[in-house]
């Protein structure tokens, strides 16, 4: 009996611990291992540091060449000292990965493809889109690329030997917290991470393109041509661009032609293939934001009070815990640099050095183009071409899953880029069409050489030296310099196009339709010491209607925020830093300045009821501010919203397919010339032409039900509609910071949206000793367990800045907000 | 006192395998039937003593963290685990799972010990 009581105890303690050890599924995910996720010793508890912990650290590595120095400030900024660049790199890597090295990797993972391998099955779509999409192979292609260049491989090298000896040197209790959650094991660095998440930096800031090529195509086979050029129109009127109307520009030495019969195969095209067969996996990725994009510009000496340049910078993007912000300081015999970094590569992305300051905005010109190609049969070996059958370059790339099988996919390679979908693999929007995709992120791009030498550069030359080399995507690269130099440019490997050409999807069995070359670098837009005694920059397109290339579909290109900025900055005099923080954080919003005329013109507040007429004056009398507790942005924003969804939704109410919603100013521009009719008709009542006026006062009925609505939830001020959040990278709620007091929204310079923004704003004073304020929308630890996770984010809200410690060595060691000091000796 | 040196000493050799992390989380559970083979109790009293032991060890060691800590990891876990946000029902669990196990292993050093001595009876006859 005693034998059966032991084997009885034995095999209930030994079932205990393997239900305690084990992933269960639970609502679509997996529970951490129960039993090691709540131990003391090795579970999550290790991670929740001590509010009074020590960031001291003596680091010993064969890999370095001499000794560094990082004094780490109250806000754990560290400081780098080296006496070498690759002990720069090293140590930035080492940092990077001490504080953030779960978000590295994460995010490369994801950049590959290779998601599947951490959550399982669940990720698999994502990963074959990635991966066909070419990011490995980009990132392949940009290392083979770099590795010829001495100074991008040193960099790159030493940074991923520093993250390497981060990694060995964690004990297993010290894995960052989201590996114990998710239950896995960091692997070891490599070179092709950092090309990897650059290409994962390519498709957020120019990718979009991979959806809406498809949308645009629908839109043009669903409007018809003629429809489709008044829906989507390429003119802005209000257009105040990157370089100011009226400069010349030089004349192309080669004009791309179009094809011959582009009218019926690309513009007007009847085309029976585009019968709808849905792929059998069926998949939406998810697009980057329409948004992201960013705010720069450089004030010359002749308009500050100091008499010296400022330069500020803001880019927009997704907001998120752990930032893709780190905030440091490099420093060698080569070179003194601040700013931010990217963790995941080496160098400061957006900053300062002692000679110069720059930042950047996104370009948004298209350089992702979708291509119909022809295989002759399923093995997909050769591809048709003017008639002849060309064989592809073949890819094979394996995804592995957890806890499933692994998944092989081919990708071939053709002159019209690599295969997208096909009928296997597709989206709704892509029908079942074997389409490739052309991207010039996948050309082999040195771009970690523009930030290595901008990190160095001293003065106009340098910077144009560096940001030459830029290609992919495509970038305003601003700067400012204190010898007093201001400029700003436009930079990357631009296609030379045909006006339309690669707004839709192009056949791609004709080689006319390919790419022909692309712009010289020397006539990409650039500007320096205008009159005007400022450059800037806000994603709006870069030049007027005199440039001599096609820039792209004008969905590309937001157009209020730029107005804004100039009109502004042209008022401005005696600018002082601190007038330079306000101007980032204006919640004015010039938008709805030039809408609300004319949506006032279209009323008539006489003939309507109370609940109207009231909702109308208080759009009226309010500030044109988006500031948190505004009533009259949301009023405003509610009655636009219903104006733009009258006016489209019966127009599109007829498609099978996504269309893309019209830009506010095809809208807006058509009002203001009091030429919107044809807009506002309802082509759903057939016997009754309803004119603008008419679809404002549907608007303006909606509008009340919306406000009414909000208002018995109490959410009717701004900050409460809009709702801001930083959301942490697996989206876990507990881990993310919710509803945030901020003001600002799209058109506005503050362009923070729910979930987007200006997540990192710098504003930086060029005087003799440079005087530098930085914020950023998250904390300096990626540890969720830290006091440093999201430190950051209630002065970001609030809109106030961090001063920047910008010191040399010695005084950085006597510093009395310098807390912690790190050493790496060989 | 058997009572109480057992719950400590299951605690003490708790800790100080656990400080071997290359060791699975589960380690313990061989110190608890150690310490329940080596010291002679009733059965109630052996499972509560290794329950105990762990129990106290786990919500100790969890509650330093979390006070240095200032609840903030504790309190984002939680709602993981669909506790709300409350610190201090994370940490309960965290004692209840350490002593469960704990318990299970003290019993299965007092069902080895048991056999055993049956084992040697016979052999003795």
């Amino acid at each position: 009996m005693r034998f059966v009581y032991f084997f009885l105890t034995v095999t209930i303690t030994a079932a205990l611990i393997w239900a305690l050890n084990r992933q269960w599924p639970v609502g679509g995910i997996k529970t951490p291992r129960l039993g090691y996720f709540l131990s003391p010793q090795q579970g999550f508890w290790k991670n929740a540091e001590s509010a009074s912990a020590s960031f001291d650290l003596t680091v010993k590595s064969p890999d370095l060449k001499g000794k560094v120095d990082v004094y780490i400030d109250q806000k754990l900024i560290p400081h780098v000292y080296a006496e070498n660049d690759f002990d720069a790199y090293f140590v930035q890597g080492y940092v990077h990965a001490r504080f953030r090295l779960w978000q590295m990797e994460f995010q490369t993972h994801v950049a590959a493809g290779r998601l599947s391998e951490i959550i399982g099955q669940e990720g698999l779509k994502t990963d074959r889109f990635f991966r066909r999409l070419g990011m490995v192979y980009g990132a392949e292609q940009a290392m083979a690329a770099s590795e010829t260049d001495t100074i991008s491989k040193m960099a790159i090298d030493a940074y991923a030997a520093g993250v390497n000896a981060y990694i060995s040197s964690l004990h297993p209790e010290d894995l960052p917290f989201e590996y114990k959650l998710l239950d896995y094991q960091p692997e070891k660095w490599t070179s092709l991470k950092s090309y990897l998440f650059m290409m994962f930096m390519s498709f957020d800031l120019s990718g979009r393109d991979v959806g809406t090529d498809l949308q645009m195509t629908n839109a043009r086979n669903y409007f018809g041509w003629d429809n489709f050029r008044q829906l989507y129109p390429l003119v802005q009127d209000s257009l105040d661009p990157i370089i100011p109307k009226g400069t010349s520009f030089t004349k192309p030495i080669k004009r791309p032609q179009i094809p011959t019969d582009a009218a019926v195969r690309y513009f007007s095209p009847k085309d029976s293939s585009l019968a709808y067969q849905p792929p059998t996996s069926d998949f939406s990725p998810r697009l980057p934001d329409a948004n992201n994009g960013s705010n720069n510009w450089a004030v010359s000496g002749s308009k500050t009070k100091s008499k010296a340049p400022i330069l500020c910078n803001d880019p927009h993007l997704a907001l998120n815990l752990p930032s893709l912000w780190f905030e440091m300081q490099l420093t060698t015999p080569s070179h003194n640099t601040y700013g931010a970094s990217f963790p995941g590569s080496p160098t400061i992305i957006l900053g300062f050095n002692d000679s110069i300051a720059w930042g950047s905005t996104n370009a948004g010109r298209d350089v992702m183009d979708l291509y119909t190609v022809r295989f002759k049969d399923e093995l997909k070996k050769e591809y048709l071409m003017n008639g002849n059958w060309i064989i592809a370059e073949q890819r094979q790339e394996v995804i592995q899953v957890r806890d499933g099988a692994n998944l092989s996919e081919l990708i071939p390679i053709t002159k019209f880029g690599t295969l997208l979908y096909d009928k296997e693999f597709g989206t709704p929007d892509s029908r079942g069409q074997t389409l490739a995709v052309k991207w010039t992120a996948t050309s082999g791009n040195i771009g970690i050489k523009t930030f290595l030498l901008l990190n160095r550069a001293r003065n106009y030359k340098d910077y144009l030296e560096a940001v030459s080399h830029w290609t992919c995507p495509g970038q305003n690269f601003v700067f400012a310099s204190k010898s007093g130099d201001i400029a700003i440019r436009q930079q990357g490997q631009f296609i030379a196009k045909w006006k339309y050409q690669g707004d839709f999807v192009m056949p791609g069995t004709d080689s006319f339709y390919q790419w022909q070359g692309y712009i010289p670098n020397d006539q990409n837009p650039t500007i320096k010491n205008p009159a005007r005694g400022f450059v800037s920059s806000a994603n709006q397109k870069p030049v007027d209607s005199t440039y001599p290339y096609y820039l792209g579909s004008a969905n590309h290109f937001p157009l209020y925020r730029g107005i804004n900025v100039n009109r502004r900055l042209s008022a401005m005099k005696d600018i002082t830093p601190d007038d330079m923080m306000k101007l980032q954080t204006s919640n004015y919003n010039i938008f709805a300045q030039m809408a609300r005329p004319a949506l006032l013109k279209n009323i008539n507040k006489a003939a309507l009821p109370p609940n109207e007429k009231k909702l109308v004056e208080e759009m009226e009398s309010w500030n044109l501010k988006n500031d948190p507790q505004e009533k009259g942005a949301t009023i405003f924003q509610c009655i636009w919203d219903s104006l733009e969804s009258v006016v489209w939704s019966d127009d599109m109410a007829g498609s099978k397919y996504t269309l893309p919603w019209p830009d506010s100013y095809a809208l807006l521009e058509k009002m203001l010339k009091g030429k919107a009719d044809f807009m506002a008709d309802n082509i759903q009542t057939k016997d009754k032409k309803e004119t603008i006026q008419d679809a404002v006062a549907v608007a303006l009925r909606l509008a009340a039900k919306q406000i009414e609505k909000l208002q018995a939830e109490n959410r009717v001020n701004w900050a409460l509609l809009k709702d801001t959040y930083v959301q942490h990278l697996l989206k876990f709620p507990s881990f993310s910071r919710l509803h945030l007091p901020i003001g600002g929204g799209e058109n506005i310079i503050n362009a923070t949206k729910s979930n987007h923004g200006p997540g990192w704003r710098m504003v930086v004073h060029l005087t003799p000793e440079t005087e530098a304020y930085c914020i950023y929308a998250g904390g300096q630890s990626g540890n969720p367990g830290s006091v440093f996770y999201d430190s950051f984010v209630n002065n970001w809200v609030e809109g106030t800045y961090n001063k920047v410690l910008f010191l040399k060595r010695d005084a950085a060691a006597a510093n009395s907000q310098m807390k912690w000091h790190m050493t790496f000796t060989k | 006192m058997k009572f109480l040196f057992s719950i400590l000493l299951t605690a003490y050799l708790g800790y100080v395998i656990g400080v071997y992390t290359g060791f699975p989380w589960w380690f313990f559970v061989m110190t608890s039937a150690v310490v329940a083979f080596a010291i002679r109790q009733k059965v109630f009293a052996t499972f509560i003593s290794g329950f105990l032991g762990m129990f106290l060890l786990w919500t100790i060691l969890s509650l330093i963290k979390d006070m240095a800590n200032q609840h903030l990891l504790s309190q984002r876990v939680a709602p993981l685990l669909k506790l709300g946000s409350s610190s201090y029902l994370l940490i309960l669990l965290t004692g209840l799972v350490g002593g469960l196990v704990s318990g299970m292993g003290a019993l299965t050093g007092y069902q080895l010990r048991r056999m055993i001595r049956k084992i040697l009876s016979f052999s003795l006859d």
